[in-house]
């Protein structure tokens, strides 16, 4: 068990590594520097290059990566010169913002599509399974900004149910129910987004796994027992193919930061995926940086967090 | 008596060779009706794009009229006009056009990649095998939209060619994997021993022998890939990474609705792009789903 876990994180180090030397290529050939912004009509162009020179600008790239990774290691990111604070305090804030919505769009996700999946799988062939085979292939042909904006057009223009934008409303003061109840209304619209976007997966795994362990043997002798079908579902089938389930749990993370580039921005949701568009527009490096690299470390943990769950949940993928 | 022989020799023929693969698909899709309307709704649909772009002249469409200023859908204008009073309707087909064409390139350059890479390395495994299997690995940890989108912003030639080939560069992946393992299971076949033993060279016994046995599984992917690239370009265009702002997309019309006024009161700006893509999708998603069943024997409904 630990051995895989062990092994498992030992094969991030050198993704890690090859990802942050790519962010720091890409970086070198981003136009400008941290200096540019400090520039004004006034400015000796000879104190900004003693600056560059301070900085250790034109020291040979391996110096200038090393530096740039053991800051970075450190959670230093150096300064954001668009909103005027430390890329790790911004990253920070919008970063919890973000993880609150992936939270209750996991929850929202699994509350869908375990009942969905059960039902297909359960009663084959009947009008709800083919109602719901038809909704996982909607929900997976259909882009993500397609229906985020039908969405937030319906519920938040047309028949205004959910605010349009933001996190919180002013009026509720921090720690109040108000407040917290403000928060969790201005994160429903986006997290239904996600859930019914992320939900094809887990049905159509969930649908094929019962349809197959139907047939299985196991299933033969708790019938020829005498065991009532409900009985055989809830305590055999069930448990046998809701387990895998929970490995997808960190594909889903992966998908989510995918798809919050696209949610954050329509839903005016300022996490981290908005962070990301606003410092592109703004050409903020320090923050496209210090994202890019904090969200190739969140995917790789969430497949790591999938392996992890899968050795645990089925013992025959250990390595011993 | 010549009738019954001929008969007899027909059923003789259907019994001794099992249908081919173009016999299957057309089988599978004469029993599932929705397969066939959205095969038909397709060809129609990107024939109509096609044939009515040629007809749009581009310099008059971009012109900018600001007496037609969000002109609603009217005699005018059929489906209204944008904030520059440029006709929606055509820059809709346009956009059309320019979508689809991008997404067949992507798909045929990431194909063809993903092809040939997935039966060299399934066919020899080894060292070739490690090496591209450590780079697919590493490429599909990456969050690769964000460095679309950063790539997109720091090209200094930035045009509609760099745009493809940096989409190419991160979507052969799934293509490659997928006929890696196929390929793999394929090589350990008696058939290519045989080949080998008689000593067939591995150029041919790859492209002559085995790529032939994958071709229905390789028309699927590049099916699917196909609805995910006019997917991922015209995200991409929505957000305003996609396309050079001269060559407009369907993402590009979408894109004007991130201006609430436009979302919440024009509707005809935004809901006709959007609605086209999503026939689109799911059109082109649904074909491919009913290749892949006709392709695999115990999901095939005739």
């Amino acid at each position: 068990m630990w051995k895989t876990i062990i092994r498992r994180i030992l094969i991030m180090i050198p993704q890690l590594f090859v990802l942050s030397l790519l962010i720091f290529i890409m970086a070198k050939f981003m136009p400008g520097d941290p200096f540019t912004g400090l520039v004004t009509p006034d400015t000796d162009p000879n104190r900004i290059e003693e600056l560059r020179i301070q900085a250790g600008f034109y020291d040979p790239w391996y110096e200038q990566y090393y530096r740039w990774i053991t800051n970075a290691l450190q959670g230093e990111f150096g300064d954001s010169y668009s909103f005027q604070v430390k890329v790790s305090t911004l990253i920070g804030e919008r970063g919890l913002n973000t993880l609150w919505l992936s939270l209750l769009s996991v929850t929202l996700l699994y509350a869908i599509a375990i009942p969905l999946g059960i039902i297909a799988g359960r009663y084959q062939n009947s009008l709800p399974d083919k109602l719901i085979v038809l909704y996982s292939f909607i929900s997976y042909a259909i882009p993500t900004f397609v229906l985020a904006l039908i969405f937030l057009f319906l519920f938040g223009y047309q028949y205004p149910i959910f605010p349009t934008s933001g996190t919180v409303d002013v009026q509720y003061d921090p720690g109040t129910w108000g407040y917290f109840w403000s928060k969790v209304y201005h994160l429903l619209l986006p997290a239904i987004t996600y859930a019914i976007l992320g939900t094809t997966t887990i049905i159509q795994y969930l649908r094929t796994e019962i349809i197959d362990a139907k047939r299985m043997d196991y299933v033969k002798t708790a019938r020829s027992k005498g065991i009532p079908i409900s009985k055989v579902y809830t305590k055999h089938i069930f448990r046998n193919s809701l387990l895998p389930i929970a490995a997808f749990f960190g594909f889903t993370i992966t998908g989510l930061l995918g798809g919050s580039v696209f949610i954050e921005t329509i839903f005016g949701f300022p996490g981290m995926g908005q962070l990301f568009i606003n410092a592109i527009s703004a050409r903020d490096y320090s923050v496209i940086t210090a994202l890019v690299m904090l969200f190739g470390f969140l995917t790789l943990v969430g497949s790591l967090l999938s392996d992890i769950i899968m050795s645990i949940v089925d013992p025959r993928i250990r390595i011993e | 008596m010549t009738k019954q022989v001929e008969n007899a020799a027909t059923t003789e023929s259907m019994i001794s060779s099992p249908p081919t693969g173009f016999q299957v698909i057309m089988r599978e899709f004469k029993k599932d009706k929705l397969a066939m309307f959205s095969l038909i709704v397709l060809v129609v649909l990107i024939l109509g794009i096609f044939i009515a772009s040629a007809f749009i002249d581009k310099e008059q469409m971009m012109r900018i009229s600001l007496r037609d200023k969000y002109a609603p859908p009217g005699d005018d204008f059929i489906l209204g006009a944008d904030h520059g009073g440029r006709s929606i309707m055509e820059q809709l087909i346009l956009g059309a056009k320019n979508s689809i064409l991008i997404a067949i390139t992507i798909t045929f350059i990431t194909g063809i990649v993903g092809l040939v890479i997935g039966l060299i390395t399934g066919y020899f495994g080894g060292f070739i095998d490690n090496l591209f299997m450590r780079i697919i690995d590493f490429f599909m940890t990456l969050p690769t939209i964000m460095i679309i989108i950063v790539f997109v912003t720091i090209i200094p030639k930035y045009n509609v060619t760099t745009f493809i080939l940096i989409l190419s560069i991160f979507l052969w992946i799934g293509t490659a994997r997928l006929i890696r393992s196929k390929s793999l299971t394929e090589s350990r076949r008696d058939y290519v021993s045989a080949s080998k033993t008689m000593g067939t060279r591995n150029s041919v016994i790859i492209f002559k022998e085995i790529m032939p046995n994958l071709s229905s599984i390789i028309i699927i992917e590049m099916t699917l890939n196909f609805a995910g690239n006019v997917g991922i370009e015209t995200a991409l265009s929505f957000l305003g990474f996609g396309l050079p702002p001269s060559t407009p997309s369907l993402g590009t019309l979408v894109n004007y609705a991130i201006n609430p006024e436009v979302l919440s009161t024009k509707l005809w700006i935004w809901a006709p792009a959007s609605l086209l893509i999503l026939v689109l999708m799911l059109g082109i998603n649904y074909v491919g789903q009913a290749l892949r069943r006709s392709a695999d024997v115990r999901q095939r409904l005739g």
